[in-house]
């Protein structure tokens, strides 16, 4: 295993540019959250004549597409200039990729807080947003496209420097993600460029709705995939060395990757099951390869568990589950992430009732879905990131987590922990009680059923401010760590391997190999869907303004 | 590729329980047919009256045989039109007796919008040309709110209607 690079000061520059952007969406994004809870409870109405529609579409879209992306890429640039290093060029090219990125979000985020985006973040067709909106998605995605290929070109010069040596785990990693996100975002990016665009600026004068939801659908699930993979780098090479321990084992860590990568894209026909214009049997035929993601999911279960008890056991903790009381319970950097796996358990028995080709019909579009990606990207992910920003962030600003800020970070996991246990509890309950998603407080036809919706919309509520304060905690320590905090050298904890691990079998870094099944997997599940869907469209959509209130 | 044994009874028993899971559903599907609603039927969401279901007259629920009822229902933002009572007022409320079979079918005239019936399994998506359809029997007495479950603009949360199923 080589040693890893120190990160330069004008790199660690660039790294902290996607930290800054990250943590000021947190900000806005969750404070959109807090006053999408406060009325839907319908005991506070919004000031200023706000639309809970637009606070809804900001919350989604800075949420789900800009914190997320921007902290990732930025976090895999920081691991890939630590393991295979980063050269003038490729820096120059990271700025491109944030400034392209950082543009597209300002031109998506202004239209739609002067109300011309009202389409949530999946902007379903035919509802029409200002074509600003599309742009400044297109540009988000393009900006991420450079960064996809920057890090595809570091790893690539590290090889070549590198002759016969196997890529650093992490590195390998990071480019099983981008490759993952490059082909998902080709189907959002060809749907916007090709279908919304033109048809918003009325080059086109009808769209085709089926298409544009199976492209963005095709997107729409590695993204959260997307999401989830850097939290899982985090938790195969990064927390062994937090608690002490060593790498389980390199070879299924890049195996489970490599799984991920291959299933996670065509499966996109699971979040339309209830869609009129699929057949059946390919729906059916997309939710196997939906399941397939188990096994990665159970192999990165087994080994963050094994690892646990390995290390604890060489520290000489005794008993059956002593190695699990001794767990560094009071460093942030560990239980901030050990929540989000916990939260796993819930949040993925919450997706297999979700994927289920029947059971789906009964929670689907209702707010059981909020609750479940509540769980997993608002919990798992973003408290692995958390977790990952309590060291990271030092590291690159030459400061120091002091006991006093771990502290407080620990105060923070423990808030976020109450605050979504009783906002996505209620929202499951809800959801299962037939209680709609993406909804304005209403007390529709009244009635009982209606009532027993809104006390649990009063729990979220509750649950809502909870997190709320959970936030402004998480952007007071994340000024204090990029500004305030002692100034002194934060570790980069990467996991070494085993001194006696067995060698990592080369076949496992074919890319070739891992990229053909994965095309291959995704011709198999789309072309004779979308072949049908192009041979039946019934006439295509003109497009709607005044139902998101643009005149 | 090493794999630790214990590690290899965990995937058996995962894969094995997966495989058993996905044997269930796929059973549940093809030979009891409870795939989710797809019938591929197209539709002019400019012109629905064309389509014999969904002229004015014929929306709204009607008893085809005993204790066998179709209800045709047309969406456009932000309401569900389910025809005309005798007194020429719109239909908000649908009426069936307790263990009736109902066959719901649906269009948009203008934006994707949801339909369901909280409380039952009746959850469909409705899309703008396309026919969406569920049939379902209402085994349970109650009223049951009808939602737009899917975001269609900004008065979205006030598109409603109700079915009441009496004993």
């Amino acid at each position: 295993m080589m040693n890893p690079l120190k990160i330069a000061k004008q790199d660690a520059r660039l790294y902290m540019s996607f930290m800054y952007v990250t943590f000021a969406s947190l900000l806005v994004g969750g404070l959109m959250g807090l006053l999408q809870t406060l009325a839907r409870s319908g005991k506070f109405t919004l000031p200023f004549n706000i639309n809970y529609y637009t606070i809804l579409t900001v919350h989604g879209v800075i949420l789900g597409l800009v914190l997320t992306t921007f902290f990732i890429i930025g976090f895999q640039f920081a691991l890939m200039g630590k393991t295979v290093g980063i050269s003038d060029k490729q820096r120059k090219a990271g700025w491109w990729a944030f400034w392209l990125m950082l543009v597209g979000t300002v031109m998506a985020a202004v239209t739609i807080l002067v109300g011309q985006a009202n389409v949530l973040y999946t902007f379903y067709a035919p509802l029409r947003a200002h074509p600003a909106f599309y742009i400044g998605l297109a540009l988000v995605i393009v900006g991420s496209w450079v960064a996809v290929f920057t890090n595809f070109r570091q790893l690539y010069v590290w090889k070549k420097a590198n002759k016969g040596q196997k890529s650093p785990l992490l590195a390998f990693m990071v480019v099983i993600n981008m490759a993952m996100w490059f082909i998902a975002s080709l189907g959002v990016a060809a749907s916007v460029l090709i279908q919304f665009i033109p048809w918003s600026l009325g080059y086109a004068e009808t769209i085709n709705v089926l298409l544009s939801r199976t492209l963005f659908w095709y997107f729409g699930h590695p993204l959260v995939y997307f999401w989830l993979l850097p939290a899982y780098m985090a938790w195969y090479a990064i927390i062994p060395k937090i608690i002490g321990g060593k790498l389980f084992s390199d070879s299924l860590a890049r195996m489970s990757f490599i799984l991920l990568l291959m299933f996670s894209i065509p499966v996109g026909f699971h979040h339309q099951l209830t869609e009129p214009g699929i057949d059946p049997t390919w729906k059916f035929i997309q939710v196997v390869l939906t399941f397939m993601v188990v096994i990665p999911t159970l192999m990165t279960a087994f080994s963050i568990f094994a690892t646990f008890e390995t290390t604890g056991r060489r520290l000489g903790h005794k008993g059956l589950f002593g190695w699990f009381k001794h767990l560094p319970w009071k460093d942030v950097r560990f239980l901030a992430p050990f929540i989000g796996m916990v939260a796993f358990i819930p949040g993925g028995a919450g997706g297999i009732v979700n994927a289920s080709h029947q059971m789906n019909s009964l929670i689907h579009n209702t707010i059981w879905v909020t609750g479940h990606f509540h769980l997993t990207v608002a919990t798992t992910v973003i408290l692995t990131y958390f977790g990952i920003a309590y060291w990271l962030v030092p590291h690159l600003t030459g400061r120091r987590l002091t006991p006093r800020l771990n502290k407080l970070g620990i105060i923070q996991s423990i808030i976020w922990t109450v605050g979504m246990t009783i906002m996505s509890t209620a929202m499951h309950i809800e959801g299962l009680l037939g209680g709609p998603r993406r909804s304005n407080f209403s007390t529709y036809a009244g009635g009982d059923q209606v009532q027993s919706w809104i006390g649990y919309q009063m729990a979220q509520a509750v649950g809502g401010t909870i997190l709320f304060i959970g936030i402004v905690l998480m952007v007071y320590i994340f000024i204090q760590l990029a500004f305030f905090a002692p100034r002194g050298v934060e570790e980069f904890p990467i996991a070494e391997e085993e001194v006696d691990a067995e060698p990592t079998p080369k076949l496992l870094e074919n890319w070739y190999l891992w990229i053909g099944i994965t095309i291959a997997l995704i011709l198999f599940a789309y072309t004779i869907p979308v072949f049908d869907i192009l041979k039946h469209s019934p006439p295509g959509s003109v497009p709607f303004d005044w139902p998101i209130g643009r005149y | 590729m090493h794999l630790h044994k214990f590690e290899k009874v965990w995937l058996i028993f995962g894969m094995g329980s997966l495989a058993l899971f996905l044997v269930i559903l796929g059973f549940a599907a093809f030979w009891k047919g409870t795939h989710p609603q797809s019938h591929i039927e197209t539709i002019d969401p400019e012109n629905v009256e064309a389509h014999d279901s969904f002229k004015p007259e014929n929306l709204g629920l009607r008893e085809v045989a005993d204790g066998k009822y179709i209800v045709n229902i047309v969406a456009s933002a932000f309401n569900y039109d389910f025809g005309m009572d005798a007194d020429g007022k719109p239909v908000k409320k649908i009426r069936v007796p307790k263990g009736s079979t109902v066959l719901f079918q649906i269009t948009s005239k203008d934006v994707v919008h949801g339909f369901q019936v909280a409380g039952t399994n009746v959850n469909m998506m409705v899309e703008p040309g396309h026919v969406s359809r569920l049939e379902t029997e209402m085994k349970n007495v109650g009223e049951f709110t009808v939602v737009c479950n899917e975001y269609c603009g900004i008065a979205h949360h006030q598109m409603f209607a109700t079915v009441e199923v009496y004993e």
